[in-house]
């Protein structure tokens, strides 16, 4: 397990962020998982803002049938 | 603009449904129903072996034979390198989906198509799929999760190694992938416990069995033009995924959506249209294919079949304090089942602090699994659900009370991470508390069980259009298939918003080259997403009817207001005019400016989940194993029942589904791999006769991002049933029944092994 800190108070920077910091993990984020901000999910969601104090999570993306 | 407190006039009403006469009467166009003057009749020619590598097909006798018009293998078609898969739009692996239409160089499952004729009649087709000579050399099979997993398995892709392992394994396998989910310390958990239940279960793969078999009509124009004529839960996902596989641009793809005849999930993605596509291009005619019942059975996807183990942790008091789940899904004949998903739900109505959760994607020689209602978290909670209850009599305590105790409120992180926001489950605990059912004696004999469950539903893209006609009335067009009563919620909507009688509002389903972008009808989403494109939409236009008032009555645009379908002036300050309604204000559109209408698209983001409880009482046969439902009820909060009576509607279908799935539905595989049971008769869903009405309770907990409240509400009511049935057998007999289907000669072997 690694841990950084990144600055980033949209969806969109923290995928560029993170590709800038390890070259293809933004981009693998961006396409397979979505972004809980404070419990709500947005997916596919560049402009999703990430506020300071904001709870953030990392899930797989959501389907359905 | 939010209306959840607001005084409803239409939503929330039972206007009869748009799509009932049509569908009653037999008028309603579906799939199959389409023709084109000079068509051809398109089949697959589908393989008899569960795994075998394809060494030559010759078609040669096929295309000498008088009437067939085109032959087609996998060399019509690009082969997607795995490098493109991932390019585009969505979670789509393009290069399996293309191997899954069309096999190249080895057949995975029976049923795997692998070649199609198009011929003048749908005899001679089937005649030319005889003269079709394939050699296969014929490969083990593999078909049980469990199986597949062990060491020396038959191994279906030798590229697979298993992601999400650490180093990276060199020997491939037919494990596609591992997920793990922690919170908090599970053995610090497990320690601290001083009660610890856990078991093993089994589910069988089940399909969506939607009762409209798939079927398409294709026609490529010698000009390149495409037009296709299907049912699908997404005629922009058809437009895209043909394109893709193709290799064609999309602006020269135009797909009508039919009626549909059942979804579930089971129609979010495509086998025969590329097909049909490439036949008629090779033919120079229009290409008509249905699928069969068998055919669908053998070569469509239905879900995983899985083995699950569940351990839980408690205290003395009940509260749960360390949880583990391990979960082994089929994906079938490619990479791709639920498991991430399966993994998220089962603990997510639990407030516990130490969870781990492992899960599996294993592939094996079956079809691709396709999704089904709430994909993954049927399987997962079937197991999580009985398990709770064997802990609550381990614990003396009452299954209902047990999970009062340990349930997620709002801000309780779930063990993936997210905290829940704007739930509904303790209002759904409380109706279920407060219900006749949960107090009725019980009859001599007889069980009750209870189990709970939870989806996340999603927003997504949607395009929709609000046009007034020139006479006042109103036309709707979304970009989402009906798969629901969508056109019915659309048109209430929008009647709500302009303040006039749902009678006036027609809704439509627009093809792909008359509305922008709609993401498929799936995830529970069309009356949250589409719903507020809709409303937006509906929105706007009562802006420009203001402004068309306004210029009537030379006035301020900001004196105008719109009231119950009409405009008025906002106080006697603005001037003495009469009311105008739609009728007055489009009779003159065009000398105050135009048409009147707005389109509107939207990625909708915050979607809410939603959570379910039901209770089931059953009676069980102890000669012949059968166990019967005596009593159901389904609760569920379902946000705002935007039109109840399909709220209800999709909540009792859930359910049913549920039922199948717990006691009579299961794919039957021979020990060639190959599936015995292909047809309704032998594969058996619950039909009407077979049981009791089921009430569906409906708890109205509003999701403030939806402009009336509106939650997805389809797929919560397909994860209760199999427990809540194992738990009402548990109660009636005593006796645990872990394993899918809880068919008779099962539950009469359980009972004779119990003496």
């Amino acid at each position: 397990m690694t841990e950084f800190e990144v600055e980033a108070t949209t969806f969109r920077r923290l995928i560029l962020e993170l590709d800038n910091r390890f070259p293809g993990l933004g981009t693998q984020v961006e396409e397979s998982m979505a972004v809980a901000i404070d419990g709500e999910i947005y997916q596919d969601a560049y402009g999703a803002k990430l506020l300071p104090g904001s709870e953030i999570v990392l899930i797989p993306k959501i389907g359905g049938g | 603009m939010n209306y959840i407190n607001s005084d409803l006039k239409v939503v929330g009403t039972r206007p009869i449904r748009p799509d009932g006469v049509d569908k009653v009467t037999g008028r309603a166009l579906f799939s199959a129903d389409t023709r084109a003057s000079g068509m051809l009749w398109g089949k697959i020619l589908r393989s008899p072996h569960a795994h075998a590598r394809i060494l030559s097909i010759d078609t040669s006798k096929a295309e000498a034979l008088k009437g067939v018009q085109a032959v087609i293998t996998s060399a019509d078609f690009p082969n997607i390198a795995s490098e493109e898969a991932f390019v585009g739009e969505g979670p789509m692996n393009f290069r399996d989906l293309s191997l899954n239409i069309m096999a190249r160089g080895k057949v995975l499952y029976e049923g795997h198509a692998l070649a199609a004729v198009a011929a003048t009649s749908p005899a001679i087709a089937e005649a030319a799929l005889a003269l079709i000579d394939v050699t296969y050399e014929v490969l083990p099979h593999v078909i049980d999760v469990d199986d597949a997993m062990k060491d020396g398995a038959p191994v279906l892709h030798d590229d697979m190694f298993t992601a999400g392992v650490n180093p990276k394994p060199t020997t491939p396998s037919n494990i596609a992938k591992v997920v793990t989910f922690k919170k908090g310390d599970i053995d610090a958990g497990f320690a601290e416990a001083e009660v610890i239940f856990e078991d093993s279960y089994t589910t069988k793969p089940v399909h969506q069995a939607y009762i409209e078999p798939h079927a398409c009509l294709a026609s490529y124009n010698p000009d390149g033009q495409v037009t296709i004529h299907a049912s699908s839960q997404g005629h922009f996902m058809i437009r895209a995924y043909t394109a893709k596989l193709l290799g064609l641009d999309m602006a020269n793809i135009r797909v009508n959506p039919a009626e549909i005849g059942g979804g579930f999930g089971g129609k979010t993605l495509i086998y025969l249209e590329p097909v049909a596509v490439a036949l008629s291009r090779k033919s120079g005619k229009p290409v008509k294919m249905q699928m069969s019942r068998e055919d669908v059975f053998r070569g469509s996807g239905p879900t995983s079949g899985a083995s699950v183990t569940v351990k839980l942790g408690a205290k003395k008091d009940g509260t749960i304090v360390a949880a583990q789940q391990v979960l082994k899904f089929q994906a079938g004949a490619f990479a791709g089942s639920p498991i991430g998903p399966g993994c998220m739900c089962g603990f997510a109505m639990y407030d516990i602090p130490n969870v781990d959760v492992l899960g599996y994607d294993v592939v094996s020689n079956r079809p691709k699994v396709a999704a089904y209602r709430a994909p993954g978290a049927p399987i997962s909670s079937f197991a999580v659900e009985c398990a709770v209850d064997d802990l609550a009599r381990k614990l003396g305590m009452d299954p209902l009370v047990l999970r009062e105790k340990n349930a997620v409120v709002n801000g309780s992180k779930t063990h993936y991470g997210v905290s829940h926001t704007n739930i509904g489950y303790k209002q759904v605990l409380d109706a279920t508390r407060a219900h006749p059912h949960w107090k009725a004696p019980l009859a001599e004999g007889h069980g009750r069980g209870l189990a709970v469950g939870f989806w996340f539903n999603i927003g997504g893209e949607s395009s929709a259009t609000v046009h007034i006609n020139e006479d006042g009335t109103v036309m709707v067009a979304t970009g989402s298939p009906d798969i629901g009563g969508s056109r019915a919620s659309m048109g209430m909507m929008t009647a709500e918003v302009l303040g006039i009688p749902v009678s006036k509002v027609r809704t439509i389903v627009a093809d792909t080259a008359s509305i922008g972008f709609t993401f498929l009808t799936g995830g529970s989403r069309v009356t949250f997403a589409t719903g507020m494109a809709v409303t937006q939409a509906a929105e706007k236009v009562v802006e420009q009817l203001k402004a068309r008032a306004a210029q009537t009555w030379d006035i301020p645009v900001d004196a105008v207001e719109w009231q119950d379908g009409k405009a008025v002036p906002a106080g006697t300050n603005a001037g003495a005019f009469e009311p105008l309604d739609l009728a007055a204000i489009a009779a003159k559109q065009g000398r105050t400016g135009g048409p009147i209408n707005a389109e509107v698209s939207v990625n909708a983001q915050g979607a809410g989940a939603g959570f379910g409880a039901h209770i089931c009482d059953v009676a069980v046969d102890k000669e012949t194993g059968k166990v019967e439902i005596v009593r159901y009820t389904a609760i569920q909060d379902v946000g705002k029942a935007i039109h109840p009576s399909y709220v209800e509607g999709q909540i009792q279908g859930g359910a049913v589904q549920g039922i199948g799935w717990a006691l009579s539905e299961e794919y039957i595989y021979n020990d060639k791999g190959q599936m015995d049971n292909p047809g309704f008769l032998d594969y058996r869903c619950p039909v009407a006769s077979d049981l009791p009405m089921i009430e569906a309770v409906l708890v109205e907990v509003p999701n403030p991002r939806h402009p009336f409240g509106a939650r997805g509400v389809g797929e919560v009511p397909i994860i209760p049933p199999m427990a809540a049935i194992s738990n009402a057998i548990k109660g009636a007999t005593g006796l645990r029944m872990p394993d899918l289907p809880m068919s008779p000669p099962k539950v009469r072997a359980a009972i004779d092994a119990a003496g």
